[in-house]
Parts: structure tokens; C-alpha cells; sequence
């Protein structure tokens, strides 16, 4: 019960990072993607703070044999950057600047009850399926 | 387009980078969002499906309740529902195949100083300029 209630707040809590960032905003994105026209540094400012925060906490969480709920930390284990690793992350770099839109701004962004976040959660709920399928792990 | 915000930017970053380290301290996971959406349908276990759909609802209450203190969400959509129903597949399947997204490559794996996380990050967001530079500027 602990875990889903920290779960939760820990939701709420990022979520207001993505709002009062305005990275829920796909204008603030593509603004910082289009560095040809009227470039916005928000999204900069915005991974400055949050690696402010992980780049010395993580290292120290790392140190931990378990969670303060007593689960094990669940860590990545792959290590090597394969063609699999880069050609994913160029087809997601591709959808993220045509939509600016990003999983977690576009969870967050379904509360705006945007018909067309609705669709951009739904057409990639069934890419993630697409690719298991395809692709499965 | 507005100018950049800067102060909200930093501000929001730091409760970003904060909730992803509690988020480790306290439950153990990582804050990857593309993962916590995917587990939410494959994730073997109930506890796995629940504690990801409790993250999940709690993203949508934090906007909710940003809302209804600022009368509404600064979102303005770039795209048609075509292009919008592309760009959700691309990300879905990019995202699945790469193993993460802006959150768990960009906030937690460079967190971990993970040389995959750098080249993910790297390669998504050079992907994304150039594909607003051909959507904006060429096409």
C-alpha cells in the first residue's frame, strides 16, 4: 500500500515539474528543437535542474542494497549502446519533433481532456505493442 | 512564440530531477515514463501493474490540480490528428525499441552517468531538430 501511495505522490510531484516547467507545452518543445527560427532554451533550463538534482543523488541512491519500502532497486542492466539502442532513439527523437510531445507531457497533458493528446497517448500505447511485438525484448 | 522561461524552466527541473530521485529512494524504480506506461500492460506481476497505474493517475492529478490553480494547462498542439497519431506511433515504438524516453534516458540514465542514456539523448534530440528543421524550414 505504501508503494502505490508514494507512487502516486511521486506522480503528482512530477507532473508539476512538467507543468510549471511548461514541458507540457509541445510549443516549448518544438521552440527548443528549432534552433533555425525563435529558439526557446526553457527545456535546457529545464534538464540543468533536473540533472542538478539526479547527476549527485544517484550515485549515493546507487550505494543502497534496498528502497526505503524495502524493495530492491530495480537498475538497468544492459551496458553496451547497440544499433537497437540508437536506431529507437532516433525513431522516438523523430515523433518528439513532429508532435513535441514526450510520454511523460503527454500523460500529464490527457488532464487538459485535448482530444488530440488522447489520440498521440493511444497511437503510442499501440507503438510500444507494435514494437514488443516486432521487436520483443 | 514566448519567451523562454527561464525561472519556471529551473524550477520545474528541480522538482523533475526531485521526484525521479525519490522515485529510486523510495520505491526503487526509475522514473522512466515510456517504461512505467509499457509495464503498465506487460509487467508480469499486479504489484508491478499497480504501483505504475498509482504514478500514472498521480501524473494526471498533478496536471489536474496545476489546472485548476491556473485556470487551465499552457498546451498548444503543433500538429493535425494525423500528424499527431504518427508522431504517437513513432514515439510508442521508438521509445519501446531504445529502451526510454526523455525521462529515463535524459533525467535518470544521464543521472547514472549511463553512456547508452548519453547516446539515446543524444541521437533523440538530434533527431527531433532535424525533424522540426525539415517541418518548419523545408517543407
Amino acid at each position: 500500500m505504501l508503494l502505490l501511495i508514494s507512487s502516486f505522490a511521486l506522480g503528482v510531484l512530477f507532473a508539476f515539474g512538467l507543468t510549471i516547467s511548461e514541458m507540457i507545452d509541445p510549443a516549448r518543445v518544438i521552440g527548443f528543437l528549432d534552433i533555425a527560427g525563435h529558439w526557446d532554451a526553457t527545456l535546457l533550463f529545464v534538464m540543468g535542474g533536473a540533472l542538478a538534482i539526479t547527476l549527485p543523488l544517484f550515485p549515493w541512491i546507487h550505494k543502497r542494497e534496498k528502497s526505503l519500502l524495502g524493495e530492491r532497486l530495480y537498475l538497468p542492466i544492459q551496458s553496451h549502446i547497440d544499433a537497437r539502442l540508437v536506431i529507437g532513439a532516433a525513431i522516438f527523437g523523430t515523433g518528439w519533433g513532429l508532435a513535441g510531445l514526450c510520454p511523460g507531457p503527454a500523460i500529464a497533458g490527457m488532464a487538459s481532456g485535448s482530444g488530440g493528446v488522447w489520440l498521440f497517448v493511444l497511437a503510442m500505447i499501440a507503438g510500444q505493442w507494435l514494437a514488443g511485438r516486432f521487436n520483443p525484448r | 512564440m514566448p519567451e523562454s522561461n527561464l525561472f519556471g524552466g529551473l524550477t520545474g527541473g528541480l522538482l523533475i530531477g526531485l521526484a525521479a530521485a525519490l522515485l529510486l529512494l523510495v520505491n526503487g524504480r526509475i522514473a522512466g515514463i515510456s517504461g512505467i506506461v509499457g509495464g503498465l500492460i506487460t509487467a508480469n506481476s499486479l504489484s508491478e501493474r499497480l504501483w505504475r497505474g498509482a504514478f500514472i493517475i498521480g501524473l494526471v492529478c498533478g496536471a489536474v490540480i496545476y489546472a485548476w490553480f491556473h485556470g487551465g494547462l499552457p498546451l498548444q498542439l503543433q500538429t493535425s490528428n494525423s500528424g499527431l497519431l504518427l508522431a504517437g506511433l513513432l514515439v510508442g515504438f521508438g521509445t519501446r525499441l531504445g529502451s526510454g524516453c526523455t525521462s529515463g534516458h535524459g533525467v535518470c540514465g544521464l543521472g547514472r552517468r549511463s553512456p547508452r542514456s548519453l547516446a539515446a539523448t543524444a541521437t533523440f534530440i538530434a533527431c527531433g531538430i532535424l525533424t522540426v528543421y525539415l517541418t518548419r524550414h523545408v517543407f
